[in-house]
């Protein structure tokens, strides 16, 4: 893994895999939501509210998903300090943060039709809630700091601390009464019938193609950003030397 | 040790002392982390009495009386049943055998609810699908919420064939509750 600490290595493979990403998100997108919007039968229960599942399930997954990627960049960054670590953990934050506000949003729409309520305090909402703010608290802080580095370093240790939040999301349902339902992965298979576990697995392959293709376009922008730092100091140093 | 070395010792180390720290928080705070009680819990008075509260549980089947507004059932953990009264506007999801969380007070031993949320499952499936098991009688009406204190419960899988009830509020019991 050391190797890919070089941007120009890392990149080289980012960019080789943006193409087969974007296009993989593209062609899942295309099939995926008109299956899961339009041709996949309403629940028994829900009706077409259902559908709000193929946008929340996914919306979840990818929020803990890039958590898990950036609790691991973090970490790599304060054991190692690569400095492409900490360029990656940036670049993945907002999406994370977008994809949990995403989560959190689809639920209130569903909880106030079918439980009755937008928002409860229960262990699973909270969490989730938690782990919005983590995010934008790491992104608060690694902008924080004149001096970047520094900024790098502070929001790796939150990055990292914060990972322990991720099993008590997942586990909260188990552990805990909650309003939310539970996993819907059992040991034997799943409680959901095939017909709508079709949209939710394109559509959870559609949004992490599109996360994964976001990521590596951000992480351009990110280097972009570095350079032209860099070149910005070295012309404030030019000119201050020229002056003396 | 390199430094390297020394630095990734630290972090688990750290890390390992913020999870711990974690854990005995939440164990220790399990009591209001929790988002109902069930009935037997209310029923064994392990609940105080004028404090508001949520209980939780299924609507007991034929128990739902409606009058306007005003609604009285039962909620149920198939080991005990507690009435609640309520009036208002009922979510689209309540109906008898389904799952409710009712937040109020008890008074005199009924529960007068001020809010009723519908539980829903995990079970998702299109109505045709719901029909065929009902007809071929693989069909399971309600499940019982999970009794709090039950760490690491395993649901049950849906539509069990003639699925065997686990007695709620067994501790530690690997089985908690049947989904529905």
């Amino acid at each position: 893994m050391h190797r890919f600490a070089n941007p120009t290595a890392f990149m080289r493979i980012a960019n080789a895999i943006f193409p087969w990403a974007a296009g993989l998100a593209t062609v899942l997108f295309v099939i995926g939501l008109p299956v899961a919007l339009v041709t996949s039968p309403p629940d028994y229960q829900q009706g077409d509210s259902v559908r709000l599942f193929y946008v929340h399930v996914p919306s979840a997954w990818i929020s803990m998903l890039v958590y898990g990627s950036l609790a691991l960049s973090s970490a790599a960054f304060l054991i190692w300090r690569h400095p492409m670590a900490s360029v990656s953990a940036r670049a993945i934050a907002p999406v994370g943060a977008i994809f949990t506000a995403l989560a959190l949003v689809t639920g209130a729409l569903w909880g106030r039709p079918m439980w009755g309520a937008y928002w409860v305090w229960d262990a699973r909402l909270t969490s989730e809630l938690l782990l919005l703010f983590i995010y934008l608290g790491y992104i608060a802080i690694a902008d924080a700091f004149e001096d970047p580095e520094r900024g790098d370093k502070a929001a790796a240790v939150l990055g990292v601390v914060g990972s322990v939040n991720l099993p008590i999301i997942h586990f909260s349902v188990e552990w805990w009464n909650t309003l939310h339902q539970p996993s819907i992965i059992k040991m034997d298979g799943f409680t959901v019938d095939g017909s709508i576990l079709l949209p939710l697995f394109l559509m959870l392959g559609a949004f992490t193609c599109y996360a994964v293709a976001i990521w590596i376009l951000r992480l351009r922008s990110e280097l972009l950003a570095v350079k032209l730092r860099n070149a910005r100091m070295s012309e404030v140093n030019l000119a201050s030397a020229a002056a003396e | 040790m390199t430094r390297k070395r020394r630095r990734m010792y630290f972090l688990l180390l750290g890390l390992a002392g913020v999870g711990a720290g974690v854990a005995l928080a939440l164990s220790a705070f399990q009591d209001s982390i929790v988002f109902f009680r069930s009935p037997t819990e209310v029923v064994e008075g392990k609940v105080a009495t004028g404090q508001r509260l949520q209980i939780g549980g299924l609507v007991e089947a034929g128990s739902v009386v409606k009058d306007g507004q005003n609604v009285s059932f039962a909620v149920t953990d198939m080991a005990h049943t507690v009435k609640v009264k309520y009036t208002g506007l009922l979510p689209d999801l309540f109906r008898e055998g389904q799952g409710v969380v009712a937040e109020g007070k008890m008074e005199h031993g009924v529960f007068m609810a001020s809010t009723i949320l519908a539980k829903h499952d995990e079970n998702y499936m299109p109505k045709e699908v719901a029909d065929a098991l009902k007809k071929s009688g693989h069909w399971q009406e309600g499940g019982v919420p999970a009794p709090p204190g039950q760490e690491g419960g395993v649901q049950a899988p849906p539509h069990q064939d003639g699925g065997v009830q686990a007695p709620p509020g067994q501790e530690g019991a690997g089985q908690s509750a049947p989904g529905k």
